[in-house]
């Protein structure tokens, strides 16, 4: 390998817009991420206080409102057009811009180079391009707020007719002119981004650095960018078609429909395609937001357990397999759409194999910690807090997936409680694990850890106690995205839930003002980190506190093991970094010299059923491999 | 300084993998290109199972077209070869009439348009009809930009880039060429087999 780069990085002076604007070093693109991805979540949770106000007192009148908001709030009244505007915003600001590209944004681009050894992506200049577009798709989104008919109201999957018929809702109008034109930048965005992501980890990783020797964190980015790269384009395909609907007359998802008595001049379309199109999309895109969180997850766990990941393989393993699978389950977002029953029983089941992959990887959390000799960090806090999320959140997609009991449930609150524990909540706590944990490595700092205890507990509390009631609510078949409840007899009897919940809802977003206070003083004022402060094998770590471009004075570390090695009996410290070879452990420790097996080599069988029988266990993740 | 920095990083990986990272970036998103296509084929398959579908006959045009890219592709890859040759005047020659034959493919789409229009199938009404403008649509404007890059391709023979020395750069315009003719055959098998 020629090392006579060594010296590039610290050469010229770097102008203020190089640095900080249009930077290609992958440190800054991923703090730009972050931050942009925390203005968007501010404002989303904003739009979903005001309408948490309407649900929780739909009879009260809020003079500030008409003050706020003009025409939208009237005589200090929530327009119900603009509620619909605002669940809508809420949805597409979280979901898309806060947790795909905020979350994938900031880490995988600050930490794939940074983990698998490499100076920087393998098209710095894609990266910053993604990461412009994406602004530019933010601000498109947050400028479709301000215009006079409203923003987009046809909730964050955009069904037609709502989308299509410009004169539908005040906001079909300009609102979902702007929403398409913003996605389709976010598109494109998000495309460029998971190309580099995956063109990086597969093309340039250092000496040594061997898939299987890939920390989770990576894995996750990996087939969540395989994901992207795969759904994405048919999310654009049904915007095409959507846009030629829109402006051109065409009837792809519109037919002859009666509107105010009159028939639309439409001939043969059907909406129905359009949420195959959506969902084939949209089911990926959930574990597109979900998977980097336990990626993360892994990585925090195994840190501060001190203890080695739990089944490597099969962690490995479950995410390819919930990659491949959410491919294939679709249709479960459409059982009560009219479609064959057949087809339906097929979802079915494939919806429910979901399920194993899923609880492979939760036992894997759970077997990782036990015993472990745990550190309760922020971090740590908040990735178990994932693992208790994604427990709660997923049994009830099995109920769900039952397509017999979704005819009830679905869209009701029930759903609503489902996406956002699973979903929103625990991949905004893998997010926030991830602040906390890599820090120090952006910003060189300490974040106040008794700062970090108090927003984890009443975030903690704040999810279950807005969440969970509202599976109540579902199952007695109160439906979601409606304005309000008064004017039905049988769910009365929930006003004071909803009213519990948005006051909840009120205090676990000011909660998140701890975070943000913590997060921007700490910038300045926080304690020096050291260089490795969590004791970490990954090799981030080995780079200098002061964050330098090519991220290595030297050359860049040769990797000798995998990235779990916490705890090891015998050896010096109980964690050995990835960059230490065999010959300067301990003789105990050195693998044998004749099997270069992996680091933890498979267990002799004697027998031909022992091997299966371990190589089945193996599969689960049972025997540490 | 950032990419001889990382070069510094790529040496060892050559030994692994003989594909250039920027090969292997442009494959993946090849990938996502024809996943847009494979949104619109599928739906179109889904539409057209649903129904109220009005059948008529592919006009003979997009045949034409189809000759067109397929020619296209040989002298593209005939480009290739002479440039690896270090044969600059045949690169030339090879990438013009690539370049010209691109635009002949697109002159002859717009013909099958006005063959479509000529038998009563318009981008509005029945989505039959409409999905062919979409599909091949979409497709020409991938096409228009492969056609750029042929430009830029032809203008960089002239500054003594593309050599055999310097093969990266015709070598992924011809990968994205050979892509969109494929992808076009691909499509017209498909409409031929569904009307
Ligand atoms: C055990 C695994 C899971 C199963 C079986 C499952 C099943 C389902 C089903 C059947 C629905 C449709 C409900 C309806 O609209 O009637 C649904 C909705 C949803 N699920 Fe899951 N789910 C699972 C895990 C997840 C995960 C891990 C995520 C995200 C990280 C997720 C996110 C969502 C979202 C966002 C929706 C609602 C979309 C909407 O209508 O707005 N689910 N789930
Ligand atoms: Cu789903």
């Amino acid at each position: 390998m020629s090392h006579n780069h060594e010296h590039h990085h610290d050469h010229h002076q770097e102008s203020f817009i190089s640095k900080y604007i249009f930077s290609m070093d992958h440190k800054m693109i991923a703090k730009q991420y972050l931050i942009t991805g925390m203005i968007m979540a501010v404002v989303a949770a904003l739009l979903s206080l005001l309408f948490r106000l309407q649900l929780g007192w739909p009879e009260d009148t809020f003079p500030w409102l008409e003050s706020l908001l003009g025409d939208w709030g009237k005589g200090g009244r929530l327009d119900p057009n603009f509620y619909l505007a605002l669940v809508t915003m809420h949805g597409t600001l979280m979901v898309f811009f806060v947790l795909t590209a905020g979350l994938s944004g900031t880490f995988s681009n600050l930490l794939i180079p940074f983990q698998i050894g490499a100076r920087d992506m393998a098209s710095p200049f894609m990266n910053m391009l993604s990461y412009w577009l994406f602004f530019l798709s933010s601000v498109i989104m947050l400028v479709s707020l301000f215009v006079e008919s409203g923003p987009a109201a046809a909730g964050w999957t955009i069904y037609p007719p709502l989308s299509a018929l410009p004169q539908a809702v005040p906001g079909s109008g300009l609102g979902m002119t702007l929403w398409l034109i913003s996605m389709t930048l976010f598109i494109a965005s998000s495309l460029m981004g998971s190309l580099n992501y995956i063109t990086t980890i597969l093309n340039m990783r250092t000496v040594g650095m061997k898939m299987t020797r890939m920390p989770l964190t990576i894995w996750s980015f990996l087939t969540t960018s395989i994901l992207g790269v795969l759904s994405f384009p048919v999310l654009l395909a049904a915007a095409v078609l959507l846009i030629f609907d829109r402006s051109f007359g065409t009837s792809f998802y519109l037919s002859d429909i009666f509107i105010a008595g009159e028939a639309l001049n439409r001939q043969g379309g059907s909406p129905i395609l359009f949420q195959h199109l959506f969902w084939f999309l949209g089911h990926p895109e959930v574990y597109i937001v979900l998977m980097p969180a336990l990626g993360i997850t892994s990585e925090v766990i195994a840190t501060n357990a001190r203890k080695p990941i739990f089944g490597y393989r099969a962690m490995v393993g479950s995410l390819l397999g919930i990659s491949f699978l959410s491919f294939i389950v679709w249709g479960h977002h459409m059982f009560v759409t009219g479609m064959n029953p057949f087809l339906g029983n097929v979802f079915m089941i494939l919806t429910l194999v979901i399920a194993v992959p899923s609880a492979v990887k939760t036992f894997n959390y759970l077997a990782t910690l036990w015993k472990g000799n745990i550190r309760f960090t922020p971090a740590m806090l908040f990735a178990i807090g994932l693992v208790s999320l994604f427990i709660s959140g997923g049994l009830t997609g099995i109920y769900l997936g039952n397509a017999a009991l979704d005819i009830n449930l679905h869209d009701t609150y029930f759903v609503v409680a489902h996406f956002h524990l699973v979903m929103g909540s625990a991949s905004m706590f893998g997010m926030l694990a991830g602040v906390y944990h890599w820090y120090p490595k952006m910003f060189g700092k300490l974040m106040n850890e008794k700062l970090g205890y108090l927003h984890f507990w009443l975030t903690f509390a704040a999810v279950y106690l807005v969440f969970f009631p509202m599976h109540f609510m579902g199952l007695d078949g109160v439906p979601r995205r409606y304005y309000n409840f008064t004017g039905f007899e049988y769910m009365s009897e929930w006003m004071d839930l909803n009213r519990f919940i948005s006051v909840s809802a009120i205090l676990g977003s000011a909660a998140q003002l701890i975070f943000i206070w913590n997060f921007f003083y700490s910038i300045r004022k926080g304690k020096d980190a050291p260089q490795n402060p969590w004791n970490s094998n990954t090799l981030e770590w080995t780079t200098p506190v002061e964050r330098i471009h090519g991220n290595w004075p030297g050359e860049i570390p040769h990797v000798h093991r995998w990235p779990y090695d916490y705890s090891v009996p015998g050896a010096p410290q109980d964690f050995i970094p990835q960059t230490v070879k065999d010959d300067d452990l301990p003789e105990t420790l050195r693998a044998p010299k004749v099997a270069p097996a992996p680091e933890h080599a498979t267990a002799e069988a004697s027998t031909t059923e022992t091997l299966l029988f371990s190589r089945f266990l193996n599969l689960f993740g049972l025997k540490r491999a | 300084m950032m990419e001889a920095a990382m070069q510094g990083n790529m040496a060892p990986v050559k030994k692994r993998q003989k594909l250039h990272p920027k090969e292997f970036l442009m494959w993946v998103f090849l990938v996502s290109v024809f996943m847009i296509f494979a949104g619109f084929t599928s739906g179109y398959i889904v539409r057209r199972a649903d129904g109220n579908w009005v059948e008529f006959v592919l006009p003979v045009g997009f045949l034409y077209s189809t000759i067109l890219v397929v020619l296209s592709s040989i002298s593209a890859q005939w480009a290739l070869i002479q440039a690896r040759k270090d044969n600059l005047d045949r690169v030339k020659v090879g990438v013009g009439i690539t370049a010209l034959l691109g635009i002949a493919f697109i002159l002859a789409q717009l013909n099958a348009f006005n063959q479509l229009v000529e038998i009563g199938m318009f981008l509005v009404g029945n989505p039959s009809g409409s999905f062919v403008y979409i599909i091949t649509g979409i497709h020409a404007l991938h096409l228009v930009s492969a056609i750029i890059v042929m430009f830029v391709i032809f203008a960089n023979v002239f500054r003594y880039r593309v050599h055999s020395k310097n093969l990266l750069g015709i070598r992924l315009g011809t990968i994205y060429w050979h892509f969109l003719g494929i992808l076009w055959i691909y499509l017209y098998i498909f409409l031929l087999i569904m009307n």
